[in-house]
Formats: structure tokens, C-alpha cells, sequence
């Protein structure tokens, strides 16, 4: 009877989470959908803990207090980092959600060994889960250290790098065959240990600007080492929300290869992305021309339409709160103001967006790449700010070059370009960038930030004079 | 050094405005103004005062190191100028050629600001572009001023007008700013350049580029536009007539290095209807109108208005002054690596050597042709038709590889799920059947939320805690401590997860 309602509350969560992940698909249905998903979380858990009650094997009352325990951590230490944390640190905190989600996965899977009689295909199960579980684990966490700056981002490139993953993928398979054969615990160790290490070979070999695709790549893994370890446990609640949380990273991890014109292979692969940038590709130099804030104030007050391009440099600056007054304050003067966020601007798919949102830009004034291409020619004033390969019309123009391909952001059409930038270094992918000596092209050197507020002051000043 | 700015003789415009007086100022020069200088391009002398100038009398300025004008002196004011000056000022060197070697004879460095090579780095200290750009809007106000008719179409309750016809020849700086601002006042602009590759930026400005085969033209070295074949000419002359015809007002701006050829003959002139008008801008060089006379307003028997008008730029003084002025301001830059208000030419760098005449009684002109092109080299020559079917062969190989790919993986899939037990196998469809609805539902995501759904699934994807519930209440102690350390975690991922969602989307705000 128990398990008649479990299964009924479960089935009833798995379409509440079906309908929260469609929820999310549009600004006005967003919030339903998260509180759909939070409803069908607590259906789920409802029934869960009533099961586990009956089928405790020690008194009832100690398992109701572990869980309770369980629930007031993940209470606590959840609520406390959603609380506190910065939306330039989103990266950060969802590769380590990641890596929670890949530990547990591990664990379950163990526990599922340890409890259950050995049987073919659970062995398989089991086996997957684990695997998948532990290269989720050790590589969410290799993201989350790049991306806080806890380690160098820089790709780590180790000699024969492919044919040492390849090695232990093979190894892990002849261990896989052993386990099922009846090889006990130890193949099921040694595979852990291995599958940790690829896990954290795999992320390390990633540069930090194609970290968009890697941490909705993780994502993906964390859904299928949820969906692996429904299948070992026979729960159809785990599956579906495995498959589901899958697929949407592995969509999601499409999306931002196509938006890098790169296949996921070559992504994966790695090697490609190094940080910082030096300016390695000097034969397209030229001259480029410097403006200062006053200048820029000046065109913007005097601009009919201006478009905001921002990228990882702004969230490194924590520019998006001086570019919002900045805005609002050129809106107030009449002038129409729009954001062109590429898709792959930032450290995560959409972190531009949040960023902007924290800073309370309204988001229907944040267009993507397709919406706003067209209307560049029409702009008068174009502002780059802390962006740089998604702006390079190199990518359009040289095949040879390295991003040569990638849809980018067709800035120089617009009459007026003001580049933000720190120095004339290149952006991660090495790229020297042609826009930079355009004749429309003006670069506006310094921090980001920094800037943004003297141009503010200075907006401030002219509007004091008039 | 001391810089100094005398007040023009033939001309309204000035080569400093109290703003780049500061700026010369900047580079470490002393800067003197002579009374009056800024006067007709409303700078007053006070203004310059302010800005850090003295204001003195003209002999004090021509006594400077270095004296910037606008156009050359005149042959008396060359005459009081002392060995070592340096004169930076529009001198037409190539046709000026006794100015040039009068400049020779008095020992001054003369550095030409009209003899910039049209290189992308130069650009900033081209004052030709400069003035062209004011005198091509400057022709659209005098045309507007002397049409009949308005630029823009009007519907009202007493019917209807058409918009102005408006026909730019020579897609210059000078062409592009008329169509721009014919453009802005409503006209329906149609251009025309000899130069093909310039089209694109015609129909940048929003004006409609008409297209004659016949009539390629190469670009030279330096990047100005040169003469045309017989041929050429013949087809581009039948063109003229075609578009002048239906244009209400034609503005001409064909120079090719200082003189006009003739775009529009007396034929043409009598074919178009009362009320038009021509503006030629290249009165300056003859006309491009065999009707024009330069400097004057003539109308025509048949009523069109043909302007000659060569002040344009002198009638926009204030903005043209301040242009110009930073114009000299980049040169001067240039010309002052060190910011210390001491000039030093340096003859190897070809921009600076392009625009010296003389230096210190040594006669440098006409410079070594420029090395850099302007122009954009021609595309390298690919077959069209090989390369598409070589493409298209790759990419039905990659279409057929693919097939046997998934074929295989099919029939892979469909072995191991027949061997496998039935629960599995039900639980195995319930999985396909979720993969293809986290796809559907997934796929249109909007861009800007992709970073809440990543929390999202993230908290959903917790969902693991319920595997890990269940095993809490095992008898194993090693499996209830696992357990206890799984569900820990994922229980942090599901309330983090949830709530970081939440958070960022009531950020999300529309506008209002």
C-alpha cells in the first residue's frame, strides 16, 4: 500500500519536474517553474522518507532523526551559499553543485553494491553509475578551482594526453567486464580511482574560455549518473529526472558548441583555450586609436541608439552595476539602449544575462546575438566591454584564422565602436583581434569599471551644464 | 617651441579652436593666437585666452617655431618668414609648384596638410577627408536652400508630395556625408561611383547604388581614384544622362587629384526640369558641370540651378575649425613623440615623409610612392562550382558514415535490450522516453535563462537523494554512513540548487 502511494506521489513529481523544466523555457513562466519543481521535489521527498520509515531496518525513530539531520544540513549549508553567493560567482557555485550531485552518485552506487546480490545487469548499473558519478565529481571540481581562480585556468597539456584518456576508458571497460564476471569490490575501487582521475584530466585539459560548454557538459554527466543510479535502484523518479537533467546539459552543451562553430569533440579534447592571452598573431597589426571617457560620454548623450556588448571582462571587473546606471541614465536622456549578449560571452551559458539582471536591467532590453545583428548597421554608438573574440570579424572574414566561422557579433557595422579593454592583449583564443584598428574603432583603455563610472560622472556634469 | 595661429586672410576657418589649443597645450607647446583669428568661426579671443593661448598680433605669430594655417600665406607674409620655421597648412604642392620652391628659397620645413597619403593610419590627421565630409552635408543645406520643393515625402489632407530625387556622382567622403544627409532630410538618394567596391558603402548610408558594368576602375597604391579608359568613359557619360533626367538635384563630387572632369554636360543640364539643382563640389578643380562657375550661383535658361559654391566648409567655420584643428592636433602628435613641445620630423616614417615639401632649404617633393595599399587586394581566384561540389561530396560522406554509425549503435542497443531482463527493459523505456522529453521541453529554452535552468536541473538533479534515503535505514553501519554522506550532499544540492534559482529569477525584471 505504502509503495502504491510512493510510486503515485513519484509519478506525480516527475511530470511537476517535466513542467518546471518547460516553465523555464520564458522570462514570464520562469517562476512557476521553479516553484513546480520545488513542489514535485517535496512530493518526492514526502513519499521517500514514509518509505524509508518502512523499510528501515533499525528502529524507525533513529532513521527519522538521521534524516532529519540530513535535511537540516542540506537545509543550512544550501541555504546559506544561496544565499550569499555573487552572481559573478555563479560559475563557481553550480560546478560545485555538480560535483555534489557526482559524489552522491558514487556513493549510492557503492551502497547499491554493497546492499543488493550480485546480478549481471545490476553489475552493469552499478558499474556505470559509479563511472560516470566519479568523472562528474573530480571534474566539476577541476571546473569550480578554474573558474574560482583557485588554479590556473590554462589548458594542461600533457604529452599523449588523448591516448592517456583513451587508456583509461579501455581499462576501466576490462575492469567493467571483471566486476560482472564476479571480480568483487576491487575492480569496482580501481575503476573509481581511474575514473577520478579522468574526470579531473579530461576538465584540466580545458581552457577557461570554453568553460560554458564544459560546465553544461557536467551538467549533462550529473544527470546521467542520476539516471544510472535510478536504473540500480529500479526508480523510475531517478530515471526520468536523470534523463531529463541529461539531456537538457547535453542540449545545452550543443548550443554553446554551435554558438563557438566547434564540435564538441574538439571542445572535449581540449588543449585550445588559453587565458590572459598574448599577442601571438602580430601580423595583423595596425593602428589603433585611443578615446577617454569624456569623449564617449559626449557621443553617447549625443547617440539615438546605442548597443552594450558585454563580456567576461565585464563580470571580471563587476562592471554591471555602473553599465546599468549607465542605462538608465541614457534612457532617461532618450537614447535607445539594447544589449547584445552572444551566447557564449562569460564563464556559463546565460551568465551575461544574470550578471545584467542582478545589476536590474530589464531583460527585454537584452537581445541575443540573432536579434540584434540586424540592427547594428543602424546604431550609432556600439560599446564593447570586456569582450573580444565574439566581436572579431576575423571570424567572418579570415578563413585561416583560428575562429574563422563562429558567428559573431557584427559590431563594426555600426557607425561607432568603443572598445573597453584592459591592453591590447588578445582575447582567450589568442586571436589578434581586426576590429581594434577599424577606422570606426576607438579604444577606451582601463578598467572597466572605472570607465564606466567616468563616463557617468562626466554624463552627470554635461547634464549639470544643460 | 611656440605654435602660432594667425588669422586667415582668404578664408573663415581657423586651424585652432580654443579646444585644441588646450590640447596643443598638452603636448608641451606654447601656443599664441592672433587677434581675431577665431572671429568668423565664433571663436572669440577671449575664448582662447581661457584656454591657455596668448592673443597677440600677427607679426608675433608668423615669428613662431611653428605656424599652423589653414591655407598657404600669402607671398608677402613668405617673405617675413625667418630661416627654420615650420609651416604646417594646406599648400597644393603638386600645383603650387612656385609656392613650393619659394618655400625652398627661405629655408622653411613646409609640411603639406593636403599631401596625406590615404593610408588607414593617416587617416586621423586627413584634413581633405575633413573638409570633403563638411562640404558634402554643407551641399545638401544649399541645395535644400534653393529646391523648389521639400526633401521629404508628405501625405496631408491636402494630398500628397514626393520626396526629392537625389543623385550623388563619386562615392568619396564628400559623396558618402551628402548621401547621408540628403538621406536624413527624407530624399530618395541614388549614387553613383566609378569605383564598384565602394557600392557597399553607398548602400551603408541607406542610398540606392546604381550599377554600370562597364565601368571598372583600379585603385592605385595611394587610394585615390584614377582617370577613366574611353570606353569607360562613354558608358558612365550615358549613365549621367539617365539619372540626371529624373534627379530633382544632382550633387557632383568627381576630383580626380585637384581637377574636374566633366560628369555633366550642357546636353544633360537641358534635359532635367526646372526647379532642380546642381551642386558641384568640385568647382574648386573647374567643375564637374560644364555650366558651373566656380564660386558663383548660375541659373540656367530651362530654370536649373547649378551652385559652384567653393566655401563650403568656410560656411560651417565652427565645426569645420574645431575638425580641422584636430586634425593638426593628430599631426602634431605625431610629430611629438616625446610630448615635450619639441617637433621632430622623422623622414622614414612614409606618412610624414608624404607631406614634407621642404626641409630647411632641401626640396623633398614629391615623395617615393607609398608602399601600403589602402585597397583590399583582390580575392584570390577559386573556382565557385568545384569548390560547392567538393563540399557537397564531403558532406555526403559524412552523411553516409553517419548512417552506418547509428545503424550499428541501433542494432547494438537492440541486442543487449533483448538479452536483458524484462524489468530492465522497462525501466530502460521509461529512460529513452524521458531523454526525448528533456529534449523537446529543452530545446527552446531562451539564452538569457540558460544559467537559472543549469540551477534548476542542478536541484533537480538531487533528486539522487532519494536513493540515498532509502539506504539510511540499513543494518550495515558502513552503508548507513555512505548513505549519510550521499544524501548530505545532495540534500545541499536541492535546497542551494532551488533557492539560487529562485534568487536569480526575481531578479529578472521586465521594464516598467
Amino acid at each position: 500500500m505504502l509503495t502504491s502511494i510512493a510510486q503515485a506521489a513519484y509519478v506525480v513529481a516527475a511530470v511537476l519536474f517535466v513542467l518546471s523544466l518547460a516553465g523555464l523555457a520564458r522570462q514570464e513562466t520562469a517562476r512557476r517553474g521553479n516553484v513546480l519543481g520545488m513542489v514535485g521535489m517535496g512530493l518526492a521527498l514526502g513519499a521517500t522518507v514514509i518509505l524509508a520509515a518502512d523499510t528501515s531496518e533499525r528502529p524507525v525513530l533513529v532513521t527519522m532523526l538521521l534524516v532529519a539531520l540530513v535535511l537540516a544540513i542540506g537545509a543550512s549549508v544550501g541555504t546559506w551559499r544561496a544565499r550569499t553567493v555573487e552572481m559573478t560567482q555563479m560559475p563557481e557555485l553550480i560546478a560545485i553543485l555538480h560535483s555534489f550531485v557526482g559524489l552522491a552518485a558514487v556513493l549510492v552506487g557503492f551502497n547499491s553494491y554493497l546492499t543488493s546480490e550480485p546480478a549481471i545487469v545490476h553489475d552493469v548499473e552499478v558499474f556505470l553509475g559509479v563511472l560516470i558519478g566519479a568523472v562528474t565529481f573530480t571534474g566539476s571540481i577541476v571546473a569550480y578551482l578554474k573558474l574560482a581562480a583557485k588554479i590556473r585556468s590554462a589548458p594542461l597539456v600533457l604529452p599523449a594526453r588523448n591516448v592517456l584518456n583513451l587508456v583509461a576508458i579501455v581499462v576501466s571497460l576490462g575492469l567493467g567486464v571483471w566486476f560482472v564476471l564476479g571480480g568483487g569490490i576491487v575492480p569496482l575501487l580501481v575503476m573509481t580511482a581511474i575514473a577520478l582521475a579522468l574526470g579531473w584530466h579530461l576538465v584540466a585539459a580545458i581552457g577557461g574560455g570554453d568553460m560554458p560548454v564544459v560546465v553544461s557538459m557536467l551538467n549533462s554527466y550529473s544527470g546521467w549518473a542520476a539516471a544510472a543510479a535510478g536504473l540500480m535502484l529500479s526508480n523510475d523518479l531517478l530515471i526520468i529526472t536523470g534523463a531529463l537533467v541529461g539531456s537538457s546539459g547535453a542540449i545545452l552543451s550543443y548550443i554553446m558548441c554551435r554558438a563557438m562553430n566547434r564540435s564538441f569533440v574538439s571542445v572535449i579534447l581540449g588543449g585550445f583555450g588559453t587565458e590572459g592571452g598574448t599577442v601571438t598573431a602580430g601580423d595583423q597589426q595596425g593602428e589603433h586609436r585611443e578615446t577617454f571617457a569624456a569623449d564617449v560620454a559626449e557621443q553617447l548623450a549625443a547617440a539615438r541608439s546605442v548597443v552594450i556588448v558585454p563580456g567576461y571582462g565585464m563580470a571580471v571587473a563587476k562592471a554591471q552595476y555602473p553599465v546599468a546606471e549607465l542605462v538608465a541614465r541614457l534612457r532617461g536622456l532618450g537614447v535607445e539602449v539594447r544589449f547584445g549578449v552572444h551566447p557564449v560571452a562569460g564563464r556559463l551559458p546565460g551568465h551575461m544575462n544574470v550578471l545584467l539582471a542582478e545589476a536590474k536591467v530589464p531583460y527585454d532590453i537584452v537581445l541575443e546575438m540573432d536579434e540584434i545583428n540586424d540592427d547594428l548597421p543602424e546604431t550609432d554608438i556600439v560599446l564593447v566591454i570586456g569582450a573580444n573574440d565574439v566581436v572579431n570579424p576575423a571570424a567572418l572574414d579570415d578563413p585561416t584564422s583560428p575562429i574563422a566561422g563562429m558567428p559573431v557579433l557584427e559590431v563594426w557595422h555600426a557607425r561607432q565602436v568603443v572598445v573597453f579593454k584592459r591592453s591590447m592583449a588578445t582575447g582567450y583564443a589568442g586571436v589578434q583581434n581586426p576590429l581594434f584598428f577599424r577606422e570606426n574603432t576607438a579604444m577606451l583603455f582601463g578598467d572597466a569599471k572605472e570607465q564606466t563610472e567616468a563616463i557617468l560622472a562626466a554624463l552627470r556634469a554635461h547634464a549639470e551644464l544643460a | 617651441m611656440r605654435i602660432g595661429i594667425p588669422r586667415e586672410d582668404r578664408e573663415r576657418l581657423v586651424a585652432a579652436t580654443p579646444a585644441t589649443v588646450a590640447q596643443l597645450r598638452k603636448l608641451g607647446y606654447d601656443v599664441v593666437v592672433e587677434r581675431g583669428a577665431g572671429e568668423r568661426a565664433s571663436y572669440p579671443d577671449e575664448a582662447y585666452t581661457d584656454a591657455g593661448a596668448s592673443v597677440v598680433d600677427a607679426r608675433a605669430v608668423w615669428e613662431s617655431d611653428v605656424v599652423t594655417a589653414v591655407r598657404a600665406p600669402s607671398p608677402e607674409r613668405l617673405a617675413s618668414l625667418a630661416e627654420g620655421t615650420t609651416l604646417v597648412a594646406m599648400l597644393a604642392p603638386h600645383s603650387e609648384p612656385a609656392l613650393v620652391e619659394a618655400l625652398r628659397e627661405r629655408g622653411v620645413t613646409a609640411i603639406a596638410l593636403d599631401a596625406v597619403p590615404r593610408i588607414s593610419r593617416a587617416q586621423s590627421i586627413d584634413v581633405l577627408s575633413t573638409l570633403a565630409n563638411v562640404a558634402g552635408y554643407r551641399a545638401v543645406i544649399e541645395a535644400a536652400e534653393e529646391y523648389s520643393g521639400m526633401f521629404t515625402g508628405q501625405v496631408t489632407a491636402a494630398g500628397k508630395t514626393a520626396p526629392a530625387n537625389v543623385f550623388v556622382i563619386g562615392a568619396g567622403v564628400a559623396g558618402l556625408a551628402a548621401i547621408g544627409a540628403a538621406g536624413s532630410l527624407g530624399a530618395q538618394v541614388r549614387a553613383f561611383d566609378v569605383r564598384p567596391e565602394v557600392g557597399e558603402q553607398i548602400e551603408s548610408m541607406g542610398a540606392q547604388f546604381v550599377r554600370l558594368e562597364a565601368a571598372q576602375q583600379e585603385v592605385s597604391a595611394d587610394g585615390y581614384a584614377r582617370e577613366l579608359t574611353a570606353e569607360q568613359e562613354r558608358a558612365t557619360m550615358d549613365l549621367y544622362a539617365a539619372e540626371t533626367a529624373r534627379a530633382d538635384i544632382v550633387i557632383t563630387t568627381a576630383l580626380v587629384r585637384g581637377s574636374a572632369p566633366t560628369t555633366i554636360t550642357a546636353d544633360m543640364v537641358a534635359a532635367m526640369r526646372p526647379g532642380s539643382v546642381i551642386v558641384d563640389l568640385a568647382a574648386s578643380g573647374g567643375g564637374n558641370c560644364e555650366l558651373t562657375v566656380p564660386g558663383e550661383k548660375v541659373v540656367t535658361a530651362n530654370g536649373v540651378t547649378i551652385l559652384g559654391y567653393t566655401d563650403l566648409t568656410s560656411r560651417m567655420a565652427r565645426h569645420t575649425s574645431q575638425l580641422f584643428g584636430t586634425n593638426v592636433v593628430n599631426l602634431l602628435r605625431l610629430l611629438t613623440p616625446e610630448r615635450d613641445g619639441r617637433l621632430t620630423l622623422d623622414l622614414e616614417d612614409p606618412v610624414q615623409r608624404g607631406m614634407t615639401v621642404t626641409r630647411a632649404g632641401e626640396l623633398l617633393w614629391p615623395p617615393p610612392p607609398v608602399a601600403v595599399s589602402a585597397a583590399q587586394s583582390p580575392a584570390a581566384q577559386v573556382d565557385p562550382a568545384a569548390q560547392a561540389r567538393a563540399t557537397h561530396e564531403a558532406a555526403q560522406r559524412r552523411r553516409r558514415r553517419r548512417s552506418v554509425l547509428y545503424g550499428a549503435g541501433a542494432a547494438l542497443a537492440f541486442v543487449l535490450l533483448a538479452f536483458s531482463p524484462a524489468a530492465t527493459v522497462s525501466h530502460l523505456t521509461v529512460f529513452a522516453l524521458a531523454v526525448i522529453v528533456g529534449f523537446y521541453v529543452i530545446n527552446n529554452v531562451a539564452h538569457a535563462l540558460h544559467t537559472p535552468l543549469m540551477s534548476q536541473t542542478n536541484a533537480i538533479s538531487g533528486i539522487i537523494l532519494v536513493g540515498a534515503l532509502l539506504q539510511l535505514g540499513s543494518a550495515d553501519l558502513l552503508v548507513s554512513a555512505i548513505a549519510f554522506v550521499a544524501a548530505s550532499v545532495a540534500s545541499i544540492n536541492i535546497f542551494g540548487g532551488f533557492l539560487v534559482t529562485y534568487r536569480m529569477l526575481g531578479m529578472f525584471r521586465k521594464d516598467g
